[in-house]
């Protein structure tokens, strides 16, 4: 088919606002998510949990809690197969199988409090929860390391035993599990050649992704090895996988059925509990439930990491970027993986530099592993470089957004992480901050104005997707995403614009892992993107099929039909009276059968997006307290084929940044337990705490998209830690490098004295 | 786990005095319920006091004012003779919890959970809130701040609970004001709070005055030397500088999750003298005592 990019004049659908399909079951509490199945005959299970940040497990005695009236199935280590070392990237972090088994049941040593130990199924969760006080774990405690810093000294404890650098250079084994290094020219010569250099250091907590949903699923495996699992993830395939690959089954032995899912930002892209369910319901022979508490959620699924990033810039007395260098430190958690790849990416992608290099480590810590976060890697990143850039502004006497401007990325520049950069949209992004009110709007005493920007690939990788023509005329849609971010809608809309009928005759279901072709997470931003090209193509197989079908009808040359508007026509005749789709549909019995067809690929031409942050504070110089007091986000979307949920995308990735900068972060007490699981402590922003985010989409259309579309949903969280620190910093003229800007960490940097 | 509602207060004292520490009185229960699920305390008797009258209901006379210790947050708000009488006391209990918690969290449990940075406590303590406790040995009166010994424990006997709050009508020139440092606006627990209540002469100078702190000691505390800096004074900034110096100097917190010991301290300082300066605004143009209105 033809890729071509559809003008706006022509377009029906495709940037209007019509309600979303699953929009009524989710506001009348209907809609089914991860923890609202249920089987007759099911049992709950629940999961020990190591109480030592690191221990060896000497053994383990299950036999009283087996006894235990109710109790049907207990698994522990022992019970998995053991898996070969394997590198997969199915989510949007690497990882390992066999890291990935030791994370879901530990052997041998635990990595972190909270670290899954054994799990019970029972007949009630009561009993289940009874029965896990009854076995007895003997443990050797081991020292433990909690930070970076202590984690790479040279006399600190090891996570493992027995891991060295990937690339094998190191012959001992150390926490640093994977370095990385990119760029191009030779940075470090040409510093001496800048009129001004500023080198910065930074660092940033574990936060918490703070879905709503805790991670639940049910799972049953039947006496003939069939295994169906219903849950709520990001991607039914990615489960089906990851299960199958720990479990040692057959991808076709199982289907995983995709709930509604309530909240992911990357932290469903990974299994916690389906192995257990599905080991579990294969030893008791019944099916098997598991919903995860928040205290669980918090102990034991992935935050992102924490961070230390130095960064580097020299540039000209003119404003000319001259060299960047970065040094990125991630804590991976307990086992290898973080996103300080995704960092050492992003960190100076937003600009063009000669000379640019960035230098990232993966490091082992006895923390819970880390995982996907919304534009994994990249808002730490951001904090980092765009504080340092502010402060160039600063020193070099140059407007913040002019300063970004001569330095922008655009087509043709090398970026710092290996391509050229094809069409995007950062210039016409910064040029809508510029030119926006905000952007000059008076403040009052005590309130500053910040500005930062941010960069994010967005991914194509693997998509399927199936379009069927119904007797009545309607058309079924079947997509393999979770439906995250409003793509129900906007897969209907580009599939009403190609056949020209109503959105509203267009059913979008996502479809189980037996029910469509093959797809990748929803993750990256991809699924508008990659999946709307797939369903895209997949109607237009349709529409030539329909074409062929009011040809055999008319008995005319099929080159002389055309499609528009819902109808075939033979545009040179004009005795033939068109042919809807309906009508032909109806009559498909009579023309050759059902008319359907799918659409699978590995999606390429994803169109990168950038972001720009204005954000104003007032900082109560008294208290320390920060308050966001107006906050503008401006996107380059491509094209926006449902302007509200680009803007849900952009005002929910806002918000999480300004957590972030905030409030948010991970407090351990000295024997690695974390202090604050749940959202009393963890200080998540509330609706209140925030004026409305303003919304402003730029659309630079991405050429190899039908309709122009780039991702959206990462993007928006990459500028707002840097937005919000440049703010508080022109409010109080205090550079903060250390997150969250609480108000004890504000009030102690206004006045020391104190 | 067993529930009774009873009807009557010798019904639930007798129930609380038969079961004995395994029983736990609750009025809104929004403290306990979430204690039972996370398993912090395991009662075998639960007592529902909310169908007891002399607990429900808001009497204003010209006396003063009766509130009952199981009445939600929402009816205290709607009550506009004590908005009118005692706004800091109000202002107080309307920021314990969300909306929804404020349906059902009550003055008489917000006390009893004992816990150090209760929100209605100091404005309660600073307005000379006196409770009416009723047990096995009989009834005894007992003003807020004798109430809380220390985190989740109260100086009341077993079977004994708190029936009631009483204010009095607020004398002219009276004004009283709470406020609560949260790094958030709501949802969040008080890293400091601080309650004021004072009264002015026609001269504007200051006649009587309470300071009491949340969240920066084991208990609730009322910081008399902060009070005593404004009374018999004009309540200028080197007074009121003088009351947030005392108020910093009487904190005692404790470094944890929520904030520092040493930002505690500050900001008591902070908090003490701005519910001051909002107690003065209060105060200052002479209003007329409340009278029971529609």
């Amino acid at each position: 088919m033809t890729q071509k990019t559809r003008d706006d004049q022509t377009l029906k659908w495709v940037g209007t606002r019509p309600i979303r399909p699953d929009g009524v079951e989710k506001v009348t509490g209907r809609a089914r998510y991860g923890a609202d199945f249920a089987r007759p005959d099911m049992l709950w299970a629940k999961v020990l949990r190591s109480p030592h940040a690191h221990a060896r497990i000497r053994s383990i005695d299950v036999r009283e809690a087996l006894a235990l009236d109710g109790v049907k199935a207990i698994v522990t280590g022992d019970d998995l197969p053991e898996i070969a070392s394997e590198q997969a990237f199915v989510g949007e972090e690497p990882t390992d199988y066999r890291m990935m088994s030791q994370n879901v049941l530990a052997r041998g040593k635990v990595g972190y409090v909270g670290h899954a130990i054994a799990a019970v199924a029972a007949t009630t969760s009561a009993v289940a929860e009874e029965a896990l006080g009854l076995i007895e774990v003997d443990y050797e405690i081991l020292p433990h390391v909690l930070d970076a810093v202590s984690a790479i000294a040279p006399d600190a404890p090891l996570v493992h035993d027995d891991l060295c650098d990937r690339k094998g250079e190191k012959k001992a084994p150390s926490n640093i599990a994977n370095e990385v290094e990119m760029g191009h020219g030779d940075p470090e010569a040409a510093f001496a050649s800048a009129d001004f250099v500023i080198d910065r250091s930074f660092t940033t907590q574990a936060v918490h992704q703070g879905y709503i949903e805790p991670h639940a699923c049910l799972a049953e495996a039947g006496p003939d090895g069939q295994v169906t699992i219903w849950c709520s993830s990001q991607g039914q395939f990615m489960i089906r996988g990851y299960t199958a690959k720990l479990l040692g089954l057959d991808l076709a032995q199982v289907r995983v059925v995709p709930a509604e899912i309530g909240g992911g930002f990357g932290g469903k892209t990974t299994v916690y509990l389906e192995p257990l369910a599905v080991a579990l319901s294969q030893r008791s022979g019944r099916p098997v439930k598991m919903v995860m508490s928040r205290e669980e959620v918090f102990r034991a699924t992935g935050p992102a990491s924490a961070s230390r990033i130095r960064v580097k810039i020299g540039a000209t007395r003119a404003g000319n970027f001259v060299a960047g260098e970065a040094w990125l430190d991630y804590e991976a958690g307990a086992f290898p993986g973080s996103s300080v790849a995704a960092g050492s990416m992003t960190i100076f992608a937003p600009y063009a530099f000669e000379h640019a290099r960035s230098h990232g480590r993966d490091i082992l810590v006895n923390k819970p592993k880390s995982a996907a976060y919304r534009a994994p890697g990249a808002p730490m990143a951001a904090f980092a470089v765009e504080s340092v850039v502010d402060d160039l502004a600063r020193q070099l006497e140059i407007d913040p957004i002019d300063l970004r401007l001569q330095n922008a990325a655009q087509e043709g520049v090398q970026s710092s992480f290996g391509p050229r950069y094809k069409r995007i949209g950062f210039v016409e992004t910064l040029e809508a901050a510029q030119a926006h009110p905000h952007y000059d709007a008076p403040l009052k005493a005590n309130q500053g104005r910040g500005v930062a920007a941010g960069m994010w690939f967005n991914a194509g990788l693997q998509s399927s997707a199936a379009v069927m023509v119904n007797a009545d005329g309607s058309i079924s849609v079947i997509s393999g995403n979770p439906d995250i971010g409003g793509s129900r809608a906007s897969l209907a809309m580009m599939a009403a614009e190609e056949f020209g009928i109503a959105y509203e005759k267009v059913g979008v279901r996502i479809g189980d892992t037996a029910s469509v072709g093959y797809n990748d997470v929803t993750g990256g931003s991809r699924v508008t993107l990659a999946t709307g090209k797939m369903v895209v193509e997949a109607s237009r197989q349709v529409i030539a099929q329909l074409c062929e079908r009011a040809a055999k009808v008319w008995d005319v040359d099929v080159e002389r039909v055309q499609w528009a508007d819902g109808k075939a026509t033979v545009p040179d005749d004009d005795t033939i009276k068109p042919l809807g789709l309906a009508e032909i549909a109806t009559g498909a019995g009579r023309t050759g059968g059902p008319i359907q067809a799918s659409a699978s690929g590995s999606v390429r031409g994803v169109g990168m997006s950038f972001a720009v942050h204005l954000c104003d504070v007032e900082v109560d110089p008294e208290t320390g307290k920060v308050d966001v007091i107006r906050y503008t986000a401006f996107q380059d979307a491509g094209r926006a084929i449902h302007p509200s949920y680009v803007e849900g995308q952009i005002q929910g990735g806002a918000v999480q940044g300004i957590g972030w900068a905030l409030n948010e972060a991970y407090v351990f007490d000295e024997s690695g337990r974390l202090e604050n699981p749940g959202f009393l402590d963890y200080r998540m922003p509330v609706a209140s705490d925030l004026p409305m985010i303003d919304a402003v989409i730029i659309e630079v259309a991405n050429p190899d998209h039908p309709y122009g579309v780039r991702g959206v949903g990462e993007a928006p969280i990459v500028p707002p830690i840097p937005a919000v620190a440049n703010a508080v910093r022109a409010a109080t003229g205090v550079r903060f490098s250390d997150l969250p800007l609480s108000p004890p960490r504000v009030l102690d940097a206004l006045d020391p004295a104190s | 786990m067993e529930y009774a509602a009873p009807r009557s207060l010798d019904e639930a004292i007798g129930l609380l005095s038969q079961v004995g520490v395994d029983a736990r009185p609750m009025a809104g229960g929004t403290d306990l319920l979430v204690q039972l699920r996370t398993g912090t305390r395991r009662p075998k008797l639960l007592v529902d006091l909310k169908q007891i009258p002399g607990l429900c209901g808001i009497d204003c006379g010209s006396q003063g004012f009766r509130i009952g210790a199981a009445v939600s947050g929402a009816e205290i708000g709607e009550c506009l003779p004590l908005r009118e009488a005692w706004p800091g006391v109000v202002e107080a209990t309307e920021l314990i919890g969300s909306t929804q918690i404020q349906g059902r969290a009550s003055l008489g449990g917000n006390l009893c959970n004992a816990s150090p940075a209760a929100d209605s406590v100091p404005a309660l303590i600073a307005a000379g809130a006196v409770c009416t406790v009723i047990g096995p040995g009989g009834r005894r009166e007992v003003p807020v701040e004798e109430v809380v010994r220390g985190p989740g424990e109260t100086t009341l006997s077993e079977a004994e609970i708190v029936v009631d709050f009483r204010l009095p009508q607020p004398q002219e020139g009276t004004g009283d004001a709470y406020q609560r440092m949260i790094p958030r606006t709501e949802m969040d627990i008080a890293i400091v709070g601080a309650g004021v209540s004072l009264r002015l002469a026609e001269s504007g100078e200051c006649l009587a005055c309470r300071v009491a702190l949340g969240a920066v000691a084991a208990r609730p505390i009322r910081v008399d030397a902060a009070a005593e800096a404004l009374i018999d004074r004009r309540p200028d900034a080197a007074a009121l500088g003088e009351l947030a110096a005392q108020a910093s100097a009487a904190a005692d917190p404790i470094d944890d999750k929520r904030g520092t010991r040493a930002y505690r301290s500050r900001v008591a300082g902070v908090l003490a003298r701005r519910a001051a300066e909002m107690a003065l605004r209060r105060a200052g143009p002479r209003r007329v005592a409340g009278s029971p209105a529609s």
